[in-house]
This record gives C-alpha cells, structure tokens and sequence, in this order.
C-alpha cells in the first residue's frame, strides 16, 4: 500500500523501521485503519514481538492522539478515527499476544452508569486499557450497582472504572460506591470515574480515588495502583 | 450599580434565542435586555463558564438584576461555581430539553428510555450544521453507528406547532436510524420560570 506525502507516494514496506513506526504515529493520528493494520503486519514480519509494536507503534501513537484532545487540538471526530485505527492494529496484535499467555497486569470491570447510554468515552479507555495488559470486563451501557458489584466479585477486579456523560446521571455513581461499602469490598480496587461533566472535585466528593479526565489518565492510574500494590 | 440601570438582563444560550424573543414580545417585558452566547458552546460545554462570565463581567453595573438562561448543560458545574461567585441565578436543570420541557416531563420521558436523542425547535433546523457537522459525521459518516448505535428514537420537542420543522425533524430521525417521536412544549416550562423574575422587576 502506498500513502501519498507531499505529491510523492510512501511506500510502508520501503521504510526502516525507525521511520515506519512514525508514520505509524501519523497514520494514527490522520486515523488511517488501513495503513495501520498493514504497517503492524509489517513490523511484525521483520520480527517486531508483538508487545513492542503495541507499546512503541500503537500506544505511543495514541497518546500523541491523547496530548492534543486533552489540550484542545483534535476533537470526539479524530479521537473516534485514530482508536479505529488503533482497533485495526490491535485486532492483528491481540491473538498473538493471548498466545503468549502472559498474566494481566490488573483486572478491571468498566461500563457506563445506570440511566446513560453513552459509550464512546468507556470504549476507549477500555482499549488503551487492554493495550497497557490489563483484561477489562466491559459492562456495557446503563449498568446498575448490583452488576458492578457481581463482575467485580467474580472476576475479582482491582479496578472499577464507571463513565457517565449526563449531570443527571453522574450521581449515580455514588450510589455504586455505597453500594460497595456496604458489601464490604470498597477497599479491595480503586474506583476510577470519568466522563465530560465530571471534575477531580465530583471524583473527591462521591468517594472515588481518581478523576480521569481522559483515558491516558486512566491507564496511568492503573498502572501506578498495580505498581504500588504488587 | 448606575442610577440609570437597566432592571434585566438575560444571558442565553442562542439556540433558545427565538424562543426567549417571542416570550418577551408576549408578555411585553420591554425592561428586559437579552444577551445570546454562540449555540455552538452546545458541543463545546468546557467552554460555557467562560464564555457567560465574560458577559457578566462586561455588563459591569449597568444592570440591577442578571439572570443566566443556561442550564448546566454538561458544564460539570463549572457554569455554577461562576455564577455563585457573582450571585447570579440560572435556569434549573441539567440542560435546554430540561428546561424547554419541563422538569417532570423530562424526568420521565429519560426514564423510559435513556436511548432518546433529543431535538428542539432550534435543532431541527439546525440540524446538518450541529448534528452532522458537530459531530464531524459531514466528513466521517462511518462514525454514526459509533455515536448513535445506543440510541432508540429522536424526541422532538417543540416549542412551535410547525409541519415543516416535524417534516424535516422526521428525516433527521430516520438519517440516524432512530424512531420518531413529537412532543409539543410549547414555551410553557420556560415562560413559567421567567416570568417570576421578569413580572417582578417591571418598572
């Protein structure tokens, strides 16, 4: 496949490596599906292991994707793009790392709050959480305390990650937080919150241990929670 | 505050600019000075705070009276700790279908179902502009199923009784691939609010 740059064709096969893994970062960025899935092949012919694509090629690439939503560059459009893009490169990468038969880093149970059916938030911090090793246990969409509590009891999660988008709805997550309490399993995972109308202050308020403003947010959090309870 | 200030004024989003029009040419609040805010912020709500605080600020003491025609609308809260630092009151609610339908019916019409994509007056015809284009789908039509595949029916809630506007918000619904349903508010819900602060401000 060829990529045209500045009237003249890219051939991703022709690049070294050094170069590939930027375009790739580009082709993420400019959400090139395609592009990204035939590059991942690629490295992985010249022997890249998977986990070093994912990390170098894919991660990287989209926390660059993560710099400038955070700061106002791109927006939901580009976002959505860039993790199909991602989601391209991931489905070849995914087979071959269950292979491996690593263990996860961590265990999360995600989903979206009772009374909210939005999504697309959840869905991306459950990619770049699969892409950092953890196994998610994604609920879905308007998912009641007694779900939250089910999964994260029987997959024995470490983290709970709720979303909403509605100020009607972000309340409820206080009432999962009670609900863990009063079960006795509050203490056992940290519980991680997020979405657009939410704020560190809402996070401190209903008992929550992080407010991820975006999902690089998120998978930094997680990572530092399993460091510090290893 | 100047002797000479005026006793009203109303800081609103744009996209209930005709409505909030029409409800003071009704009741005749001519003390009423009303100021819109771009309705683009409606996809943009990080910004709203600001956006009104700059108002405020530039309204200085001209005015003996403010009033905020927002709801939260996804400010987070942000466009009320604005408002409390200057003691400023808005319309209740989480957003514009909230306060365009009335608290009650709003509650209910979520409750059935958390899968409605609500349409106002101001939606339906701006529709392909903040619908479509908002949501960058103008560009990247593969992205509906991501945005809406969630979604169960539109519910438009109109503030006028308009056969064109039901005509194209019908469309607008089977584009998204969603079921239609009407609602006629009316103005009731908002006109109610207003009027108890603007009828007690009347010179």
């Amino acid at each position: 496949m060829s990529e045209e740059f500045n009237g003249e064709d890219i051939i991703l096969a022709e690049l070294p490596d050094e170069e590939l893994v930027a375009q790739m970062h580009d082709d993420l960025y400019d959400g090139m599906a395609d592009e990204i899935a035939e590059a991942t092949r690629i490295l992985l012919g010249r022997g890249w292991s998977a986990s070093r694509v994912l990390e170098e090629a894919l991660l990287a690439g989209m926390n660059i994707v993560g710099v400038d939503f955070r700061d106002g560059v791109l927006f939901v459009p580009e976002v959505l793009m860039s993790a199909n893009a991602m989601k391209a490169g991931m489905s070849i990468l995914k087979p071959i790392l269950a292979d491996t038969g690593a263990r996860p880093v961590g265990i999360m149970v995600v989903g979206t709050v009772k009374g909210d059916i939005h999504d697309i938030g959840k869905n991306l911090v459950g990619m770049m959480m699969e892409g950092a090793g953890f196994e998610v246990i994604d609920l879905g969409i308007n998912v009641e305390a007694a779900s939250y509590i089910e999964a994260m009891e029987k997959h024995q999660a470490n983290i709970l990650g709720m979303s909403a988008l509605l100020t009607t709805t972000m309340p409820y997550m206080k009432v999962v937080i009670d609900a863990m309490k009063e079960r006795g399993i509050r203490n056992d995972c940290i519980v991680m919150v997020g979405g657009a109308p939410l704020n560190d202050e809402f996070g401190k308020a209903i008992g929550a241990d992080v407010y991820c403003r975006d999902a690089a947010t998120a998978v930094e959090a997680a990572k530092q929670f399993m460091a510090r309870s290893a | 505050m100047t002797p000479e200030a005026r006793p009203l004024l109303v800081i609103a989003c744009g996209a209930i600019a005709r409505e909030l029009v029409r409800i003071k040419r009704a009741n005749g609040w001519v003390h009423m000075d009303l100021q819109c805010l771009p309705p683009q912020l409606h996809n943009r709500p990080e910004q709203i705070s600001a956006a009104v605080e700059r108002v405020i600020e530039g309204a200085g003491n001209r005015y003996r009276k403010i009033f905020v025609a927002y709801g939260d609308c996804g400010s987070g809260g942000a466009l009320d700790t604005v408002l409390k630092k200057h003691g400023i009151e808005r319309l209740p609610g989480a957003h514009c279908y909230e306060f365009l339908a009335g608290s009650e019916a709003f509650r209910q019409l979520a409750a059935e179902e958390p899968g409605s994509f609500y349409l106002t007056d101001f939606l339906v015809a701006h529709f392909e502009r903040l619908v479509i284009g908002g949501l960058g789908l103008d560009l990247h039509p593969e992205l509906l199923p991501q945005y809406f595949r969630n979604y169960r029916r539109v519910v438009y809630l109109a503030q006028t009784e308009s056969r064109e506007l039901q005509a194209r918000a019908r469309e607008h619904a089977a584009f998204l691939g969603l079921d239609y349903e009407y609602r006629y508010c009316a103005d009731q819900p908002l006109t109610a609010r207003l009027s108890q602060l603007a009828e007690g401000l009347r010179p």
